[in-house]
Parts: C-alpha cells; sequence; structure tokens
C-alpha cells in the first residue's frame, strides 16, 4: 500500500471518508444559506447581528470552516500531488494551502466571537 | 514520443502506413465526464481563494451597523458582483458535481451511459442556478 506523509490521514480510505463527511457539513451549510436569503429578502444590519448572536450558528459556522479546512486539504492534495511532480515545489505550495486554511479558520473564529 | 527509437525502418514504415488518423482538431474533445471532473477541480481552487473575499465581507457587515452598509454600498460596484458571483458560481457547480459523487458513491450512475448522462444534468442544473444567482445579485 501506498502511504504518503502529506495527505490528510495517511491512507487514501481516511482521505476518502473525511472528504464525504465533510462535504455532507459544507452541502448543509450552504442550504441553510439559500433557505435564509430566500426567506430574508430585505435583510437589514439587526436582523443579520441576531443571527450570528445566537451560539447554534457560531457553532454551525465553526463546523462548516473546519470541514472547509479539511475538505480543501483532501482536494488541493489531490490536485498538488497530480500535477506538481517535483516534490520541493508540491510540498511549498501545500504547506501555503495550509498555511491559508489556519488562517481563514482562525480568521473565522475571530468573527464569530470577536475576539 | 519517439516511435522506436532504436530502428529508424521500423519507424518510417509506422509513418508511411495507411492507418486511420483522426487529427481534425475540432472533432476531438474530452469525454463529458471528463469535463465535468476538470471542472470540479477548477471550482474548488476558486471556491478557496474566493473564501477569503467572502470572510471579508462577513467581517465587515458584522463589525457594526456602518459595517453592514459599507458590504451593501460594496455590492453596487461591478467587481464586487462579479466577485461574489463567480465564488458562488464555483460553489454552484462544485455543490451539483458533488452530489453527483456521492450518489456514485452509492452506486448511481457508474456505468459509462449514467456517467455520460450525470455529467449532462450537472452541466444543466447549476447552469441554470448560475443564471438565477446572476439575476439575484444585479
Amino acid at each position: 500500500m501506498v502511504k504518503s506523509i502529506t495527505s490528510l490521514g495517511r491512507t487514501g480510505a481516511y482521505d476518502w471518508l473525511m472528504q464525504r463527511a465533510s462535504a455532507l457539513v459544507l452541502a448543509l451549510y450552504t442550504l441553510f444559506w439559500v433557505g435564509y436569503f430566500l426567506a430574508t429578502p430585505d435583510l437589514d444590519y439587526q436582523q443579520w447581528a441576531a443571527l450570528f448572536e445566537q451560539t447554534w450558528m457560531r457553532v454551525f459556522t465553526l463546523l462548516a470552516l473546519i470541514s472547509l479546512g479539511l475538505h480543501a486539504w483532501v482536494g488541493l492534495w489531490t490536485i498538488t500531488t497530480d500535477y506538481i511532480k517535483a516534490a520541493a515545489p508540491r510540498f511549498v505550495i501545500q504547506a501555503l494551502c495550509g498555511l491559508i486554511m489556519f488562517v481563514y479558520l482562525v480568521w473565522g473564529v475571530e468573527i464569530l466571537w470577536g475576539l | 514520443m519517439t516511435i522506436c527509437p532504436e530502428r529508424p525502418e521500423k519507424r518510417e514504415r509506422a509513418v508511411k502506413s495507411k492507418r486511420p488518423v483522426n487529427l481534425e482538431l475540432s472533432t476531438i474533445h474530452f469525454p463529458m465526464p471528463a469535463i465535468a471532473s476538470i471542472l470540479h477541480r477548477i471550482s474548488g481552487i476558486i471556491i478557496f481563494f474566493g473564501m477569503a473575499f467572502l470572510l471579508y465581507g462577513l467581517d465587515l457587515s458584522l463589525s457594526s451597523q456602518d459595517g453592514f452598509a459599507a458590504v451593501a454600498e460594496l455590492m453596487n460596484h461591478f467587481l464586487a458582483k462579479f466577485v461574489v458571483w463567480g465564488t458562488l458560481a464555483a460553489l454552484t457547480y462544485h455543490f451539483v458535481a458533488g452530489i453527483r459523487h456521492l450518489l456514485m458513491d452509492i452506486g448511481i450512475g457508474e456505468t459509462l451511459e449514467g456517467g455520460r448522462l450525470g455529467a449532462k444534468l450537472v452541466f444543466v442544473v447549476s447552469a441554470i442556478v448560475i443564471v438565477l444567482l446572476g439575476v439575484w445579485i444585479w
């Protein structure tokens, strides 16, 4: 069995499962937004701020952000591994992708809990 | 790629043979499922970078009443509309193609014909939603 130290879970089966599990969370989160924007055509600041005051909304958004990180890692790992054959640039680009995801996550926590 | 570099006489024969060739470039294209797959990858990358703009908008809109108004004002500009529409269009395609992936995981649409039909359905459904998104944003 081929193992790669840069893949998310070291094995393809684990990566496959994480990609699917995170996809389901992201799909539900996306559908929530479709429903929300259809239900509130005249959105104002009070409604908007009240939505993100709710604990469940903050937790749901954080869960979506974590899922985004996992999902993007598996996807971008697959793409970079397919197209960038030289190890050094591939590693640098994968590390950059990881850094961007980490920034998104920290930024998201900061937005949601106003730290 | 060179055909048989170690035996030039064989190469000569291969070039002159009357094998059918098809270099009508307009008739050669990737199969539908291959196009569906590469678009899934490209749309994923667009979402990855587009997320920075969406997070910026979320940050600003939640900062204060003025921040919310600033985002609303920003969304009057063509470039902002285009970036948001582009990101949401990529998200739409990625979503629909992803549903197809999950269906194929449980054994639906795995045949050659099923794969072709599924790819076409993904194009049609996401194209409709992407146009509707454009109408909503503009």
